[in-house]
């Protein structure tokens, strides 16, 4: 149900700028308390969405509410109440990790022994304490994206806005910052997460909505996306370059559904050993092969054609 | 419900960021944060009206002799001193408000963050606007008290040059804020001393206006003309109300500079 004071309410929410439509009429509602996600490939209209979403981005046409209120009316009201982790890390290079946060809550008229203290227990939640004093350039990618975070923590938001949080991060720093923003969903914050990483929609997003070309094409669970629009599992085959698509005709009746790609054959089935042994018992023998669990970037190769990361 | 209580009905009437103004001394936070580490900067400043009075005195008050200022013959370095003041008002607001805005916007990306929060551009453009207007201010009290001690001060209205400083710094901190955001590189920047070098020298700087015979007019076009005059004027004690004009003529370019600068931020990072 849609209550009147939730988080996010867009309806034909569209977003152009000349000709080009980056956002095309789309339906989203965010309930209190969710992770909600949108997926999908550069340029499918994610960024410009959050950005309507955070109130630093006019909307073009549709209506937009958050928290109940309208963006251009109560802009300034609704990023009181708001986080915001933006792609790429707006640091303020001129200052140190802790002024940085300081001078933040600063903006949303925390007082300065507030903010100070505000600022000390983020730094420790992201584990930069020893790190406060220090410039920000010398940070490392994953550091600096933690100091973002803590930073959008500074006014106890309602909402907390994470554009690809882990977008340039090596392995390690990924699952730190996922292991927060987990803790953070724990506390009860609304999360809207963008991403082009089906892991990271899977482990971090209850629902989410895949984006292409401005569009929602398919919205769910990330389980129940799986489950209807893919099988359980998948066989991955490869028969060498150029020489995949050939072999389709012979896995008739293998699986739900095939898919060629120039590199490998992706086999949908529910149980990827039996696809596999039926492929050996036809003599049709690949190079290599391999099975795994369906994930959201299958889900999103069926409904598009292609693949989120290229 | 009146206008005032709400802003949706205010944006419809009038553009919403001239009034959009509620937090402007944040920014000015964060320029004391980044200040606070390089106060040497703010003791340099005493050196540039010091080597500029020093040169004058040395040199060209002997040649010159005294100088016709409103009725009242005064040695050169007497006269030519506020002009000084006034245009160093005038570069100090300028490079504040170009260079350094620019920076923020285009590369460090500072304002970005600021907008996501409950601060406005109006927040923004005042409050950076507002910022070099205080560093201009120190500056100015520097000169004065170098003019000073250099015995260049007719009268203790002198006090005075320093509110007229800080008029000449907001209105061309708005103004170099407004073009800045009409730059596109930093090539574009070769256009700023085009335009700051003919007025720092055809404003009444370093002779009288009645020197420019039939084409006074011009001079009154300029900007730090009206600052010259008014920073003169404290030094001579000698107030007339024409004063009203030269304040009238800063304060409206104020205003407009930081009309069009808000606006233009608005429009080049909310989009």
């Amino acid at each position: 149900m849609v209550g009147a004071q939730d988080p996010v309410v867009a309806r034909q929410l569209v977003k152009k700028f000349d000709d080009f439509v980056a956002v095309d009429q789309i339906d989203v509602h965010v309930a209190p308390g969710e992770a909600f996600g949108f997926l999908g490939p550069n340029g499918a209209g994610k960024t410009s969405t959050m950005r309507m979403i955070g109130c630093i981005s006019p909307v073009s046409s549709g209506e937009l509410r958050i928290f109940g209120l309208d963006p251009e009316a109560d802009g300034r009201k609704i990023r009181a109440r708001m986080g915001v982790v933006p792609q790429l890390d707006q640091l303020d290079n001129e200052l140190t990790v802790m002024e940085n946060l300081v001078i933040y809550g600063r903006y949303f008229d925390l007082s300065r022994r507030d903010a100070r203290a505000k600022a000390a227990e983020l730094l420790d939640f992201v584990q930069l304490t020893e790190r406060a004093d220090s410039k920000v350039e010398p940070l490392s990618g994953g550091q600096q994206r933690r100091v973002s975070i803590a930073r959008s923590l500074i006014n106890d938001p309602d909402l907390l806005l994470l554009d690809e949080p882990t977008t340039g991060l090596d392995p390690q720093a990924r699952h730190v910052l996922w292991d927060r923003l987990y803790m953070l969903k724990e506390r009860g914050a609304t999360q809207i997460i963008t991403t082009h990483f089906m892991d990271e929609a899977e482990q971090l997003c209850d629902r989410l909505v895949v984006m292409d070309a401005g569009k929602i094409v398919a919205e769910g669970s990330p389980q129940g996306l799986i489950a209807e629009h893919v099988r359980r599992e998948v066989l991955e085959v490869r028969f060498g370059h150029g020489r995949n698509e050939e072999q389709v005709e012979k896995l008739d009746g293998i699986g739900g559904r095939i898919e060629a790609l120039p590199d490998r054959l992706l086999i949908y089935a529910d149980d990827g050993e039996a696809a596999l042994s039926e492929l050996h018992r036809r003599e049709v023998v690949p190079e290599s092969s391999l099975i795994r669990r369906s994930s959201l970037e299958d889900v999103f190769l069926k409904l598009t054609g292609r693949t989120l990361v290229e | 419900m009146s206008v005032l209580t709400n802003p949706a009905a205010a944006t419809r009437i009038v553009p919403a960021v001239v009034f959009d103004v509620r937090r402007p001394q944040r920014m000015i936070e964060r320029s004391a944060f980044v200040y606070r580490r390089s106060w040497l900067v703010i003791v340099t400043g005493f050196f540039e009206p010091l080597f500029y009075l020093l040169s004058i005195r040395i040199g060209l008050s002997a040649l010159v002799g005294d100088v016709d200022a409103g009725g009242v013959l005064v040695p050169y370095d007497q006269f030519v001193a506020p002009g000084l003041m006034a245009a160093s008002a005038m570069n100090g607001a300028v490079f504040d408000s170009t260079m350094n805005v620019f920076f923020k916007i285009k590369v460090s990306k500072t304002y970005d963050a600021v907008l996501a929060t409950p601060m406005s551009a109006g927040d923004v453009a005042v409050g950076e606007i507002g910022f070099a207007v205080i560093r201009g201010a120190l500056y100015s009290t520097a000169f004065m008290l170098t003019m000073w001690g250099l015995g260049m001060v007719q009268s203790p209205w002198i006090v005075m040059s320093v509110p007229a400083c800080i008029l000449i710094g907001f209105a061309f901190a708005s103004l170099g804020m407004a073009l800045t955001t009409y730059m596109r590189s930093w090539e574009d920047f070769e256009y700023v001393p085009a335009l700051t070098l003919p007025l720092f020298l055809f404003s009444a700087t370093f002779y009288p206006i009645s020197q420019y015979g039939n084409y006074a007019w011009a001079v009154r076009l300029s900007p730090l003309y009206h600052g010259v005059e008014l920073v003169r004027a404290a030094n001579l004690g000698q107030w007339d109300s024409s004063i009203f004009g030269h304040v009238a003529v800063l304060v409206g370019l104020t205003a407009v500079g930081i009309a069009v600068a808000s606006r233009r931020i608005e429009a080049l990072l909310l989009t």
